[in-house]
Parts: structure tokens; sequence; C-alpha cells
């Protein structure tokens, strides 16, 4: 199935909100499909909580419309809401034992006592905590807590499921775990879930389409591999990763292209589609990531090549980070090497060729 | 001896602080009328003459209606200050906090005075109720500072939470906040039980005919052979608050067991 034969889930149309004098949310249109796992990336203070939690029912929005299946949410308060949210301090109720913290919706649907067990047990099997019900919720680990916290939003089955940063509180290696539990889930359930996190990386590997969001505006709404390859603005770019920029210079575009002549790089064709962004107004640059770039070792020959001095080396094992300054340009670039068997580590002020393909620049105007 | 400074200090200080309380049941089970050594031997008596004393027992009512009203009524008008104070924003918020904070610092007397010309004004008959006014008056901001403290603790997330399940403000507060915040409100209740049961000054002037116990208790002294009764009744009274803070804090601590939070200090 294709992503854009999914109906609409959410829609925000013209969305403002205000915090006093503070323009929290400027102007958010976009819309999040049917069973898609959707990301809002940002750094904090960009609006992404504050646009989640319109969609919770949490925030009032000053303007514009907040659309969730088809249906109006002005007015409509949290609780009569079809969605469900995962918060970041993960709010278990210390009082209760995890089956009543699962439980917790289900208490106005008046369900039979063994209905009851029965929805609670299979949510707990889902989340891969069986048998752990009766345990008392202050007693659980913080991956626990963040399962527990997932069956309770998932066993009212809502429409769309809001996590705001669940992993942020827990180390590295259960949150890698996690991210593919996550994927997993949505998988299995099918609901939509919407997810607020700052952690690029985490963005990239669980979301179907990611909106980047920088000081209350969308800055761009894309799948993982656009906004990797394509960002719209050396912001995103910088935000996603990192990216080389080089000043840039625009000679003609035409029908076969854009001509650029970039600092270091020389002259070189770019197709339109390597351009996505509007123009900025602060002049222009190319940006390419620091693996599409590789250095050059004897004997080994590119179409495109440059020369460079290495400033710095970084050794990470597997890989060898190196910053190196093109002949003619006045910062470093970052280029990034897997490291092989028997080729050594350059050393800082080695000279060295770079070898670069026009066809992983993108172009900033 | 390093820290003996201290440790003479400290032994001092604590002398200082509960030698009184120990003269209290020594001459209370002594023998004789006059409060002074040699103890002349062990009697209860003086506990069986204070338990024959009418108006003692009518004191000792007053002054339980008067606490459990005034602990009651103060700590539900503190938890709604709490609730706000910690919860909304309005204007003119921290003035409304410190004027119903004021009383903390105000002497009592001056309260008790200025109480006093109001309800004579108004024509209004001096009695157990108008203590129990009072009391709330000088309790509710000790049992506004002991609640808040509980309701910032509370997580907003918990609320949300449970507003995002499905429950309402009203429902929510009933299954979520007040089992969180109850070792608060248990604590408030008794602090304001206490400060109501040994308050004098105010109790004093709003009293009327109706005496309470610290009334009761300073009339007596007027008699000197009354006094070894007063020495019994405050061995009575001692061990009464002993039990009631043990019992608390017996409470409060399978409370944060229970909720698995942090023991951040109480009572004992």
């Amino acid at each position: 199935m294709t992503a854009a034969a999914k109906p609409t889930m959410i829609e925000f149309r013209d969305v403002h909100k205000y915090y006093g004098d503070y323009h929290a949310l400027r102007g958010i249109t976009a819309t999040i499909r049917a069973g898609e796992f959707f990301s809002l990336l940002g750094p904090s203070g960009c609006g992404k909580t504050t646009l989640l939690r319109t969609i919770a029912g949490f925030e009032e929005i000053s303007s514009g419309a907040v659309m969730i299946d088809g249906k109006h949410m002005e007015g409509v308060p949290a609780n009569k809401r079809p969605t469900n949210m995962v918060f970041q301090s993960y709010a278990i109720f210390p009082h209760l034992t995890v089956a009543e913290n699962v439980g917790f919706g289900l208490r106005r649907a008046k369900l039979s006592k063994d209905e009851l067990n029965c929805r609670v047990g299979e949510a707990l099997e889902m989340v891969g905590l069986r048998g752990l019900g009766a345990r008392a919720a202050h007693a659980l680990s913080g991956g626990q807590r963040q399962r527990v916290a997932l069956a309770r939003a998932l066993i009212l089955k809502p429409k769309v499921l809001l996590l705001d940063e669940p992993l942020s509180a827990l180390d590295k290696k259960m949150r890698e775990q996690m991210q593919v539990e996550l994927i997993k889930l949505q998988r299995q359930v099918g609901i939509t879930f919407i997810l607020v996190t700052h952690d690029q990386e985490e963005a990239l590997v669980m979301s179907d389409r990611i909106a980047v969001m920088f000081e209350g505006e969308i800055a761009q709404l894309a799948d993982p591999e656009t906004l990797y390859r394509r960002p719209n603005s050396r912001k995103v770019a910088d935000f996603i990763g990192t990216m080389n920029f080089l000043p840039a210079r625009i000679l003609s575009e035409g029908e076969q292209g854009i001509e650029v002549e970039a600092q270091g790089l020389g002259r070189m064709l770019l197709d339109p589609s390597q351009a996505p962004g509007a123009a900025s107004g602060t002049g222009s640059s190319v940006g390419f990531r620091p693996e599409t770039a590789t250095m050059l070792f004897e004997g080994q020959k590119a179409e495109r090549e440059a020369m460079g001095t290495v400033e710095e080396v970084v050794y990470y094992g597997d890989m060898t980070y190196y910053d190196v300054r093109l002949d003619g340009t006045e910062a470093p670039i970052r280029i990034s090497m897997r490291n092989v068997f028997g080729r050594p580590v350059l050393e800082i002020g080695a000279r060295t060729r770079v070898a670069w393909s026009p066809g992983a620049i993108v172009l900033f105007r | 001896m390093k820290g003996g400074g201290f440790r003479i200090y400290a032994l001092a200080y604590l002398i200082f602080l509960y030698a009184p309380i120990i003269l209290l049941p020594l001459f209370a089970f002594n023998e004789g009328t006059v409060i002074a050594f040699p103890l002349t031997g062990f009697s209860t008596k003086w506990f069986v003459a204070a338990a024959n004393q009418p108006t003692l027992w009518l004191a000792v009512k007053n002054s339980l209606i008067i606490a459990a009203s005034a602990s009651v009524i103060s700590t539900a008008l503190g938890v709604f200050a709490a609730r706000a104070s910690t919860r909304y924003h309005f204007p003119g918020k921290g003035g409304v906090m410190g004027l119903i904070m004021l009383p903390l610092v105000l002497p009592e007397i001056i309260v008790a005075v200025s109480l006093l010309v109001v309800l004579l004004g108004l024509g209004i008959n001096l009695s157990i109720v108008t203590v129990i006014l009072g009391h709330v008056l000088i309790c509710t901001p000790f049992t506004i500072a002991i609640l808040t403290s509980a309701f910032q603790s509370l997580d907003r997330s918990l609320e949300e939470a449970a507003y995002d399940l499905g429950e309402t403000g009203i429902s929510t507060f009933r299954l979520i906040i007040l089992p969180l915040v109850m070792p608060g409100i248990i604590s408030s209740l008794l602090i304001s039980f206490t400060i109501s049961l040994d308050e004098f000054i105010i109790a004093f002037f709003l009293a009327g005919t109706q005496p309470t116990l610290p009334i009761y208790i300073f009339s007596q002294f007027r008699f000197p052979q009354a006094v070894p009764v007063i020495m019994a009744l405050g061995t009575v009274l001692v061990a009464c608050s002993i039990v009631l803070l043990a019992s608390a804090e017996y409470f409060r601590r399978r409370g944060l067991a229970r909720s698995g939070a942090k023991d951040t200090g109480g009572f004992l």
C-alpha cells in the first residue's frame, strides 16, 4: 500500500498558539495519515510538545483548527477525544498495581471482572509484561514503567497514540531495544502513532514521516530518506546528522540544470531536485554528508577530486572521522571513512585527495 | 575528644528540653501534695482525683470537640487553597496567599482581641463555636503550608493521564490526587488538632462559659492542693501525644512504602 492511499487521520489547519505574548505555534498546517508512524522532531522549545498536546486536548489553540478523523476538535475535552497519550514521565499511578494502572481506562466501560482481567492480560502480554499484573507500580524498572504506560494507553484502542519523548529517560541500550519494539507494536496494532522527540536518530529509525520543527513552525515534512538526503534548509540539514557546507555561487540556471561554482570543489551542474529549499537571502552554499565524500589512497582515482590537508583525526574503531580543509577554503569539512584492515589512519597535517560526487550535493540558496 | 564540646552542648540541650516533662509523671505518682523533693511515696490517687472531677471532663469534651472541628475545617480549607496555589494562576494570587498566611506571624493576642470585638459587635454569643472559628483562623496557615508541599510533589501528568483515560476532573481528584496527598492531609489534621488542643489565648477570650482544657488547667493553679491533679492530667496528655505522634509516623511510613516515594523526613 502506498502511503498516499491512506486516509487522513489528523489535520492541522493554520494552527496558532499564544502564551500571552509568546507565539508558540506559528501557523501549523499539516496532515497525518491513518496508520502512520509520524514524528515531530525539533530542539527543545520548538513547539513540538505543544503541538502534540493540542491533539490530546491539553492545550487549547488560539486560532486555526485541529481535526481528528474528520471531526473538529474545538471544544472537545481531552477525556472525550479518541487519543491516548504516553507521557514523558510515564505518569504511572504510584498507589495502584500494574493491572490497576493498565485497566484504569476501562473503569468507565463497566466490564465484568473476568472481561476486565482478560483485556488487561492481553494488554500486558502485548507489551511483554505477562504475569506482572499484581506487582506494585513503584517496584518497576524504567523500561517496565514505559511498557505499563504503553499498555495503559493502548487498552482503550485509541485512533491515535501520542508519545511524548517516551524513550528519553531510558539508557542507550534500552532505548534502542524499545525503538524496535515500538515499531513492531505499531505495525501489529495498526494505530496512528505520533512521536515527539529531539533525537534525530530516533526519528529517522522509527518514523514513516517526520515533521522537523523550529520556533513554532514546521521547517520540513518528509520521509526520513528525503529529509536526510534533500534537506530544504541549512538548519534542517544541520539538525539531522552532520552536513558539510561550502560557500557557492550560482552561475546560471537553465533547462539542463543549475550551474554552480563552489569553493574548494569547483564548477558543477546540479539537477533542480538538488535545490529543494526556497531562497534564504543569506547567500548560497552547497552541502554534502560526510559519508558521501571519500579520501583517496595511492592508486585510487575518481572522476571528481579535490586536494586538502588533514586538520583533525577522530578515531572511532570501526570509523575514522577526518576534518580536512580543502585548498582554497576557510573551514574544514568532515569526512567519515570506514576503517579497512591494512590501511593506515592518516595523521594531522597529511596532504590528501578527496573524491566527491555532484549527485550527493544539496544546494542551499 | 573530638566533638566533645558539641556532645556536652547536645546533652545539656536535651536535659533542658525534657527534664520538666520527666518531672511531670514523677510528681504525678508522688504521694505528697507539695511539689518538691524528696518524694514521699508511690500513689495513683491523683489520677483517681482527676478522673472524678466533672468540670475537668467537661473541659476535655469541649477541647476535643473544638480541636476535631477546627482541624477538619482548616484542613478542608487548606486543601482548596493549596490546590489553587499550586495549580492555577489568577490575578492577585500572591496577595491573597499572603493574607491567608498572615495569622502565622500575627500576635495571637491581637487576633483574639479583634475577634472578640467583632463577635461582640455582631451580637454573637461566645461559645465553643466561636472558639472553633478562631482556631480555624490560626490553624489554616499551617495546613496550607503542609498541604502545599504535598500538592507540589504531585506530578501534573498523573492528573492529565487520568483525564486522558476518560475520567472527569472530579473523579480524577478522587481516584488519583486524594490518595496521593493523603499523607499530607493526615499530618495536616494532626498538627492542626494539636495546635487547637493546647491553644490558650484565643480560647480564653472567646470561650465564654465553656472552658477548654488549657483554660481549666490554668484556673486550677490558683489552688495549691489541685497542682498534683494537674500533674496527673499532664502525664496523661504527654502519654496521649506520644501515642498519637507514633501512630501518625507509622501511617506516614506505610504510605511512603506503598507509593514507593523517598523518605524526606517526618515527625520522628
